[in-house]
Order: C-alpha cells, then structure tokens, then sequence
C-alpha cells in the first residue's frame, strides 16, 4: 500500500457517475453529512449539457481551515462510470485511494502504483438485495455513499437522520435507502481497514451556517427585495433562480383563501420579449427582473441600451456560463464583464454587482434594486454557473426588519399638485438623477417615453445642445452611482507589501487560500475584493498604492484588467493577469502558481 | 418625431363627456406625419372613441414601436403616459406594464412592418398570452421612414411607386391573428371613421388581447395606380362583413340594434358589443368560419372588414397567471416581503 499522509477534515472526494443514475441525491447525502459534522464542505457538480447518459462529477472539498476552493487534487475518487474510469484513475493524486465497483474486472493496464485502489461490487450487492432494476440502478450510488461512510469514517446516525428528513412520509425508502448503505458500510468494514488515514471527523458547530445554491439565495433575495414581475426565458444555468423565485413566492405570496397570487411570472417567448416585460413592468412602477445568461444579454443588449437613455430602472441577473456563442452551457466562467458593462449600442454604461457566494447573491439582489431605481438605469448581478448552481456552505442568511424598498425619485399625485410644471428629465438636485411618474396616478405626470433623442423635458429632438445635454447629464449620474454602489473588500496582508491581488465574484476562495499558501513561501500580497463596477474611489487607490497588482479572473481576455485599465489608465502596466477559463471553477492552486513564477522570473 | 404642441382652445358649447372633459383633452401634439396620411385619420378615431368612453387620460397607457405608424401615441390624450419603446418590441413592452398595473387601459399602435417582420413573434405571443390591450396595426404595406420598401402585408402582384412588383405572397394580419388564437380582432379602413370608431370601443372593452388591422393608405409611397392599400383601392375593394358597436354598462340598448341580423357580446364589464351581420354568411365567433370567408373573399381580391372574430371567454394574461386583483404595483411591500421569521424557518431546511 502506497504511503498516504493523515488528512484529517481536509480532503477532496470526487465522484464520477453517469447522469440520471439518480446519483444527486447521493452526492447531497454525502455533502450533508459533512455539513452536520460540522465540517466545512462545498460540492461542486461537473455535469454534462444532456439529460441522461453522459458522464457527470460531484466535488465535495472538506476543509477544517474553511477553504471553499477547488484545490487541484483529488484524495479520494470513486469511479463510478466505466466510461470515464482512465481518466478518473489518472487524476487520483499521489498517495489518494480510487473505489471501483468490482463487480466487473477491470483491465489490467489501468493500474497505477501511487494510489490505493478499492474494489467494491457495487452492482452484485445491489442486485441480490433489490428487486426491480431501476431500483438496482438508484441503490448502487447509494450503497456507495455506505461504502465511503465506512472508509470516511462518516457519522452513520447522522445519515440516518438525513434519510428520514428527506423521506419523511414514506418510510418504504428510508428503510430500502437504509439498506442499502449499510450493505456498502457492512462490506467496507469487513474488507478494508476502515477509515482511511483520508478521514472526516466531528469537529466544530455549523448550526449557524446553511448549505445554499447561488441562484436559489438571488432568487429568495428578489422575493425580498419586493419583486413582483418576473420575465425570462429558460436557460442554463440561470435556470434554477426563476425556479427559485417561483418557488419561494408561490410559498409566500399566495392567498390562502383565494389563491391569489401577488406575482407575476412570465415566460416570455425569447430574452428579447423578457427584457422588454421587465422594462415594462418597472416604467409602470413594479419591481422586476430577468434571470438569464450571457446569450441572453446578447439578444436583450437592444433594450438595454433603451433603458439606459430613457433612464427605466431594471435588473439583470446575469448567471455567467462559458462563451463565445453557445460555448459550454454546464461550464462556468467570469467571460461578461465586458460585455454587461457596455452592453448596447452608442455611449452606454452600466453598474455591475459582483457576488462573490451566496450569501451576496441574496443581500446584492435586494441591493441591485434599490440601485436600478435610485439611479433610473439598469443594473446587472453578474453571478455565474458555480456560485449559481453549487452546494455552498455560507453563514445564515439575516434579514433586517427595518429595510424599506428605496424607489428612488418617483413623483406622485400630491408632489406634482405642489408643481407647476412636471419635466421628465431635468436635474433638479445636481446627482444627474431626475424625477419620474408614474402611469395611473396623475395626468399632470403624463411624459412620453422614448429611445429616440430627446432633450430634458423629455421631448424628441434633433438639436444638438439639447441631445448632448441629456448625454452629459447621464455622466453626471454615472459619477452619483460610484458612492452607491457596494465598496470593495480590504485584506491587508500580515505583512506590509508593495504586492496586490486584485479579483471578484467567483475567483474570491481560490484567492483566500491561495494567499495563505503564499504567505508560507513568503510571498505576502494585500487582497482588494472588487464588489461592482464603477469603481469605488478605493479600488483607484488600491492599484496606486501598490507596484505589482494580481488580476485574478476566469476569462481568456483579462476583462476585469482592461475595465480597470479604462478606469486607471496610470496604473495599466502593473497590472498582472492571472487567468483561468477552461470552464472548471479556478482551483487555488492556479492562483498560487501563477503568482510565485511571476515573482520567481521577477526575482 | 418632432414635437410640436397644439394650442387648446376652449370654445363656447363644447360638449363634454361624463368626465366633463371636451374632445380638445383627448388629443395630444400636432402630428408631423404627410399631408393626408391615413395614420391621422387613426388618431381621429382614438380621440373621438376615447373621449366618448369617458377613459381618464391617466388610466391610458399609450404603447408603440418604431415607425411611421408608432409616432401615433404622441397625438392623442397628452395626459396619458406613452412609450415609443423599440422597433418591434412594443409587445413586451405592453406586456409587462399590463403585468405590473392591471387596472391601466393598453393602446398599443404597431405597423405592418413593426408587427410582421421585426416584430411578428412578439406579435404572435402577446396574442397567445392574451394581454389585456387594443393592439391597432396601422397598415400600408409599405415602408414610410426608410421610403418605399415593400412590406410583409404588401400583395402578391402589387407595385411599388418605382414600379417594382411584389413577388412574395403577404401577411394576412387578420387570418394570422385568429390562427393564433386571437380573442377578438377587427379590419377598418382608415377613410371609414364612421366604422372604425365603434370597433375601437368594442376593443378598448374586450377583455383581452383585441387586434386591429386598420388599412392606412401611405399618401407619398403607396397610393398609386398598382397598389393594393391605396385610399381608392381599398375603397372599391372593401367588403363588409359585420357591424360592431359598443353599448357600456346601463347603456341603452335601442330597439333598432335589433333590427337585421343582430347578436349581442355581453362582457364581463356589463358592457354589450352589438354585432349586426352585414353578410349573413358571416359567423364572428368560430375560427374555421372566419377564416374560411377570408380566404373566399381574398380570392376574389376582396379586404373584408367588420369585427371578424371575438371569444370573451379566453382568459386573460392575468386570469391565466391568477393574479391578484390588486395592482402588482400597488401592493404594499409588507404584502411582498416574508420577513426575518420566516427567512430563519426556511433556512432550517438548509442545514
């Protein structure tokens, strides 16, 4: 047996299945577990843009120091599709152990001598014990999950626990699931030395912590936030937040005597119709939204660019996936910064709101709101496939009973009878923000909408003063919106250091684990969290106040390096990219060794 | 579009309606369309349709495109709120401001090239999803702003001013609509005020998504010799199918309605659309009739027109989603909002 260091709560465990073999609710078992051991736990999905049949992975990192990152190693794989089993063995890190459903043989020249490799007969087990074949099929990665309590030295009383929450009324399956763990722990015990030197154990309390999707916390976050329409059309991997909304509002918002709803949810016939119903809804004085990803901001640029000139609040939420074009819909990266930033056609711009889990996606939601309609514009969340459709563990989410919606400047019935005059677009406080009505109220209120020119009292026309007028006012708000928007997140390093690491959203835990492991070479680096675009007066000082800055992001271009750029132009030259966009989330350890070679060939 | 205000001028024993308000507080700017366009001719009618519906300006909301056609809302009732949104999409637009504020009047103005080619699908599905508005389709088979390119409507063997023929066979709005399960759709001729008028109030009160294709001959680039949308084409070649007018709730229904071949819509509102068959082949209220008589008739280079079909009984976007009765923009953010307990409860199931 190959020499295997003790990891003890810190280990990665992939799983490779064939989807639609039912093996989520294994992986779930599996994450839970952990996260009821008080371990820190993320589980990330790998999975195919198909239905049933191809190959699919499930990451759980365990890390007793809080580490949510992909790392880059595997500790123990199980490899449950012959299919993919080459390749799952080759990733198996020195010294990690491979589990195998024995039941078939396996080639000979698929050996490695690095690992330990266990052989399980998964199938065999399971079809002596269970009748119908589909069940064999369900009950084979459940049998597993017994298998890995065994080696993992999972609390089994906790999974007992687990299976009867989530089968509360149907004791049949608890007692078949039940079964079939033990068949795979009872097997593991008796041919293995159990646990492995890779083991969990119970550690501290997560009572205070939740197990969350990002998209599920953004759609609760628009319930929240007083959201009222929602318009979409469905698509990967935004999908699950209108599900998400769908679901919390139909709990909360439905009269129980009546079934009337206090929502309204449309599935529009394309992104273009979406981004209209929410340009719609929003003039008239709802809250609404769009889920959607990069292909969607494609087709809505159009309305976009209306909603930035005729100033109508709206919010995007924009679950990023792998582009150009259609690229791969299962995959994640940070590749439509540029593009939400600048989206549409002549002299537009946008904020962005940048979450980098969760718990963001939930409080910047709400926030993404209070700005579109404070400022008057559109307003993007920029989240994406991997805060979006992961397991993240994240402290409780909290709710302050005193937050009231901010709907910005809106003039209703009795402000317009102190007026004598209504004029749409004309700066009366000097922030570039000006006063809206709404349609129903008032006929005194009473504009005309329009994307074509028009000067500030909302007119159309073709003078020049009075067009660039209203351009130039724009800017004037654009300038308001940098104090409003969420500030950037300060780390000092322990040390004081000329270096800085620049990143946002996504990339944020490869970068937090990434500078400790730096820190033990002695690289010490200070970290600025950008959380929206524009920029903060801060994030402008961070990058003067350092020689070297990190640009860490997950696209091919360094799109968050050239927005600073655009921004900081002084500053261009020590901006140094670190980047990864093979569609994997960034593992730590791509951030750990682009920055020592910079500082090796600088050295 | 060049604005350009009227100047009301209130005269001595002008009537006024049961708002007390005068015809001259349904219009809006002076329009900056061609000398004799049919567009205007449209506007009229609102005006005079909306002011005898006793409609409050601000309870109208007035959508468009982009377009000759979708300059129209600046003309009428300046005390409504008007969106010219973008070039085929004023659909989704109306969709979302019926969804946020369900109690607003929807006049929605399009034109043919507007609504059959850049904009047909959102044409398609706001008629599927049946939203509660007047969806007036101005059409003259032509192409205003960018001068004199055939439309999607143009008919097959017509001719353009530069003597181009049409090749490609056209969109019939009407036959279109109902094949898509429209709930009410109408043709009028814009020279025909004295039909077009009452088809728009029978709309404005439909409770659903209402079609109008309204032929508006465009006087620079299609009302020659050869056009199939010119003022005296369409007046030699109209064929009425059905007379509509509105009679709102507690309204008089005077014998003479009766008189012929008569058949009373009674709405949900208590209004009543009286529907007096000019042809008696003509049956409004089943698809395969309707379109089985268009196409006869279009065979015989015939425009039909009338209300050419109405099903009240279609549910609405909002009765299709079960919304409340309530204004989704009136509801009080304490109505929206869960709350800090019930945040804490369904996170217990996140552990």
């Amino acid at each position: 047996m190959p020499a295997t260091q003790s990891r003890v709560n810190d280990f990665v465990l992939k799983i490779a299945t064939v989807n639609g073999t039912g093996s989520a609710s294994a992986n779930g078992l599996l994450l839970k577990a952990l996260f009821r051991m008080g371990v820190p736990v993320t589980g990330k999905n790998l999975f195919p843009s198909n239905i049933q049949g191809l190959p699919t992975w499930y990451e759980i990192r365990a890390n007793k120091d809080g580490y949510m990152s992909r790392t880059g190693r595997v500790d123990v794989m199980v490899a449950m599709n012959a299919q993919t089993y080459e390749k799952d063995l080759n990733e198996v890190s020195p010294g990690g152990f491979l589990i195998f459903d024995s039941t078939w043989p396996r080639q000979d020249i698929l050996q490695r001598d690095d690992i330990t490799v266990l052989g399980v007969p998964l199938a065999k087990l399971c079809n002596e014990n269970f009748e119908v074949a589909r069940i064999r099929i369900l009950m084979k990665n459940v049998a597993c999950v017994g298998v890995l309590a065994a080696l993992l030295n999972l609390d089994i009383s906790v999974i007992r626990g687990l299976l009867q929450e989530t089968f509360a009324n149907k004791r049949k399956l608890v007692d078949s699931n039940l079964k079939a763990i033990m068949l795979g722990y009872d097997y593991a015990r008796e041919n293995f030395t159990c646990p492995l030197p890779v083991h969990a154990e119970t550690m501290g309390d997560n009572s205070r912590n939740i197990m969350i999707t990002g998209n599920e916390a953004a759609g609760l976050g628009c319930v929240y936030a007083g959201a009222t329409v929602g318009a979409w059309y469905p698509i990967t991997p935004s999908t699950s937040l209108m599900d998400a909304f769908s679901g919390y509002c139909e709990r909360f918002r439905v009269d129980p005597e009546t079934g009337d709803k206090r929502f309204c949810i449309i599935q529009a016939e394309d992104e273009l119709a979406a981004a209209g119903i929410v340009l719609g809804a929003n003039w008239t004085g709802a809250r609404a939204f769009t889920p959607t990803s990069g292909p969607g901001i494609s087709l809505m640029s159009e309305f976009i660019g209306l909603a930035y000139y005729a100033e109508i609040p709206s919010v995007f939420i924009d679950v990023q996936r792998v582009g150009p074009s259609t690229g791969m819909p299962t995959r994640t990266q940070q590749c439509d910064l540029m593009l939400c930033a600048y989206a549409s056609h002549g002299d537009t711009k946008h904020p962005l709101l940048l979450p980098a889990n969760p718990k963001e996606c939930f409080e910047m939601a709400v926030r993404a709101f209070d700005l579109a309609e404070r400022l008057q514009t559109p307003v993007f969340m920029l989240s994406d496939l991997d805060i979006g459709m992961n397991d993240w563990m994240v402290p409780e989410l909290t709710w302050d009973e005193t937050y009231r919606p901010d709907r910005g400047k809106v003039l209703g019935p009795e402000e317009l009878a102190r007026m004598d005059r209504f004029i749409r677009y004309l700066d009366v406080d000097g922030d570039g923000i000006t006063y809206r009505t709404l349609p129903g109220e008032d006929p005194k209120g009473a504009y005309f909408t329009r994307g074509s020119g028009h000067d500030r009292y909302g007119a159309y026309t073709e003078n020049s003063d009075a067009y660039q007028d209203v351009l130039d006012r724009l800017l004037v708000k654009w300038e308001t919106a940098k104090n409003l928007v969420p500030d950037a997140v300060l780390s000092k390093a322990e040390e004081a250091t000329r270096l800085g690491i620049v990143a946002y959203g996504s990339s944020d835990g490869a970068v937090i684990e990434a500078r400790d492991r730096l820190a033990e070479q002695g690289i010490h680096a200070d970290y600025l969290r950008i959380r929206a675009f524009p920029f903060s007066a801060e994030v402008v000082e961070f990058l003067h106040d350092h020689d070297t800055i990190f640009v860490v992001e997950q696209n091919r271009d360094a799109q968050m390096r050239s927005l600073l750029t655009l921004e900081s132009a002084d500053t261009a030259n020590r901006l140094v990219p670190i980047l990864h966009y093979n569609g994997m989330p960034i593992p730590s350890e791509c951030v750990v060794k682009g920055i020592s070679a910079h500082q090796e060939a600088a050295a | 579009m060049t604005f350009i205000p009227k100047p009301k001028i209130d005269l001595p024993g002008q009537h006024l309606n049961d708002l007390g308000l005068s015809l001259r507080d349904y219009e809006g700017s002076l329009s900056t369309l061609c000398a004799g366009c049919g567009h205007d001719s449209i506007t009229a009618a609102l005006v005079q349709a909306l002011w005898e519906m006793s409609i409050r300006p601000e309870m109208l909301i007035k959508m468009s495109g982009i377009g000759c056609s979708s300059k129209t809302p600046a003309y009428f009732v300046h005390g409504a709120h008007g969106f010219n949104s973008v070039h085929g999409r004023m659909p989704s637009v109306a969709t979302g401001a019926s969804a946020a504020n369900r109690d607003l009047i929807c006049i929605g103005i399009s034109g043919d090239g507007d609504s059959l080619s850049i904009g047909f699908g959102q044409f398609g599905h706001v008629i599927r999803r049946n939203v509660n508005m007047l969806y007036l389709i101005e059409n003259n088979g032509v192409y205003g702003l960018t001068k004199g390119q055939f439309s999607a409507s143009a008919d097959a063997g017509s001719s353009a001013k530069n003597g181009a023929i049409n090749q490609m066979q056209n969109i019939n709005t009407v036959a279109t609509a109902i094949s898509m399960g429209v709930s009410f759709v109408g043709r009028a001729f814009s020279g025909d005020r004295e039909q077009l008028v009452p088809l728009i109030k029978a709309a404005i009160a439909h409770p659903g998504c209402a079609v109008l294709d309204v032929v508006s001959p465009c006087v620079t680039f299609n009302d020659h010799e050869g056009s199939t949308k010119s003022y005296a084409y369409t007046r030699k070649h109209k064929k009425l199918a059905t007379e509509a007018d509105l009679i709102p709730p507690r309204g008089e229904i005077k014998a003479s309605y009766y008189a012929g071949d008569t058949h009373p819509v009674r709405l949900h509102d208590g209004s009543t659309i009286i529907l007096k068959k000019a042809d008696p082949d003509y049956d409004p209220t089943r698809r395969n009739n309707a379109l089985a008589y268009l196409e006869r008739h279009r065979r015989r280079g015939q425009i039909v027109t009338g209300l050419l079909f109405i099903d009240q009984n279609v549910p609405d976007m909002h009765i299709q989603s079960r919304t409340v009765s309530t204004p989704l923009k009136d509801l009080e953010y304490r109505d929206l909002n869960p709350g800090g307990a019930a945040l804490a409860e369904l996170q217990r199931g996140m552990k």
